[in-house]
């Protein structure tokens, strides 16, 4: 029961008003102080600024992965400079689809971890398996807030003479194998990777597997339309962490003249 | 002391009728008993040595650093309570990660400096707590290159070409001034830290120390990591032999 006659609203009879409380600017206000409806809380519900397939295969002395230099805007092709594979530590990388202001986001979280462990000075460092899991963990938690980070993500890394390569997405699922692909390179470019990579990966050389990337890298140019001829390979081994400039590779186009029956054709 | 016994000494929040708080007096006392530290700015980096003393045998050797990280680029060597460094270290870091969440940057030394400069001052002012019993060498290697800062109990904190804090701060001070800092490399500056250490360590009155060092600049890559331990090696060896020539 609300004590003040104040909240008790209009009196019953306007001509009299039993406890001279109506109309009264300020009054003592027993409920909740802010309305936690009134403006709600906006969640992502898709990404904005998009980034698309990124691949990634084990060889003989590491991991290869590669993604272009696109970030989306729908399907605009609004910046072309982006760098999707990114160095954490000395021993892991990872590639990032989807979109890019979460995946910065989660750079700056990683940043922040690392210094965190740099500050301990106990001689030991997070390999790419701790960083994966961190990241599952985090992804995870976001999925199960209804607020996802928006991104396919690609773990690689070499840290005392093994190898690692492992996925992880919005939702916090996980998986590893021997080749990954995200988004469009995931129906196109994975076959093909398989095909290459599966039951070799201890015999593919740095420069077959500079080819494989290269050769899908090709296709899903091709075949996206959210693709760029511009994209970088990483490369990290017992050596630690490189990423290429960006380079391109070789088209041809001429079977475009033979399509029929899309854009300004008369016939 | 004259302080002992006139009430005045009683709290930080009181001043003595001379305008002195001698709680902050004492705290620099804590400061005299510790083992020296020094910092050494130079050409192309920043050298932290620290003379530790150690009070036990049955102690692991390396336990205990005076000498903590604070970010990728930023050191820190305390003299005094040893917990009160740990934790000044600790608010660097949360200091320091801010600065890196504001402004996606690396927080520059004289930042970091300023900041634990108003917390160790704010010690100084209510009768619910104690000043801070140390002085702190902090050194780093930012986007105007290499700086060094010494922070004492009070809050005040300088900007040092060569900084000594500690038991034989006197000495110490001595002999960096005969040194042309500006000059040194980093390299160079390693050895004449751990000679400066060996010189003003007084083993007729402490038994054993631990030489801990430290060093940010090019030959780090900018980060604030130990000196690796065959260099460390080589420094203690040469400023024991010229320790001998010296005698």
């Amino acid at each position: 029961m609300d004590h003040f006659p104040t909240n008790w609203g209009r009196p019953r009879n306007d001509a009299f008003d039993a406890y001279g409380t109506y109309p009264i600017a300020q009054r003592p206000y027993n409920g909740p102080t802010t309305d936690a409806f009134s403006e709600g809380i906006q969640h992502t519900q898709q990404p904005i600024v998009t980034g698309t397939s990124v691949l990634a295969i084990k060889y003989k002395d590491g991991i290869m992965m590669s993604a272009d230099n696109l970030a989306s805007y729908g399907s605009l092709a609004r910046f072309k400079d982006i760098q999707r594979l990114h160095p954490v530590g000395t021993n892991t990388v990872i590639g990032a689809g989807g979109d890019m202001s979460d995946f910065q986001y989660i750079q700056g979280l990683l940043d922040e971890l690392m210094v965190e462990e740099f500050t301990q000075q106990d001689g030991h460092s997070l390999g790419p398996s701790e960083i994966h899991e961190y990241l599952s963990h985090v992804m995870y938690s976001r999925r199960s807030k209804m607020n996802p980070l928006w991104n396919s993500l690609i773990v690689g890394g070499f840290k005392d003479g093994k190898r690692f390569l492992s996925y992880v997405d919005l939702l916090g699922t996980t998986y590893s194998a021997s080749t990954l692909a995200t988004g469009y390179g995931s129906y196109i470019a994975q076959p093909l990777l398989r095909k290459a990579v599966e039951g070799n990966e201890d015999v593919i050389t740095e420069d077959e597997a500079v080819r494989i990337l290269e050769q899908s890298m090709k296709v899903l140019f091709y075949r996206d339309a959210r693709s760029l001829n511009k994209y970088q390979i990483a490369k990290i081994t017992a050596d630690g962490v490189s990423v290429s400039e960006s380079r391109s590779a070789d088209t041809h186009w001429s079977f475009a003249e033979g399509i029929r029956g899309y854009g300004a054709q008369t016939q | 002391m004259t302080s002992i016994g006139t009430g005045y000494d009683l709290s930080a929040s009181t001043y003595s009728p001379d305008g002195r708080i001698f709680q902050v007096e004492y705290a620099n006392k804590a400061v005299e008993n510790s083992g020296t530290a020094i910092g050494l700015r130079v050409k192309d980096g920043i050298v932290l040595a620290v003379e530790k003393l150690v009070h036990s045998k049955l102690l692991i050797p390396d336990a205990n650093r005076r000498i903590q990280t604070l970010d990728r680029h930023l050191g820190l060597a305390t003299a005094g309570l040893l917990a009160d460094g740990r934790q000044l270290a600790n608010r660097a870091r949360d200091e320091s990660a801010n600065f890196r969440d504001s402004f996606r940057s690396p927080a520059p030394v004289k930042y970091i400096a300023d900041r634990l400069g108003s917390y160790v001052q704010v010690y100084t002012l209510y009768s619910s707590v104690r000043p801070f019993g140390i002085s702190t060498i902090i050194g780093g290697v930012d986007q105007d290159g290499p700086s060094l800062f010494v922070i004492e109990p009070s809050g005040v904190f300088f900007g040092y070409h060569g900084a000594a804090v500690g038991k034989g701060r006197q000495l110490a001070k001595t002999e960096l001034e005969k040194l042309k800092l500006s000059e040194l490399t980093m390299r160079q500056a390693v050895l004449e830290a751990a000679r400066i250490i060996y010189l003003v360590h007084d083993d007729s009155k402490e038994k054993t120390f631990e030489l801990e060092m430290s060093w940010i600049g090019d030959e780090t890559n900018g980060l604030h990591v130990p000196v690796p331990k065959d260099l460390l090696a080589e420094a203690e060896q040469k400023a024991k032999a010229a320790l001998e020539d010296f005698e």
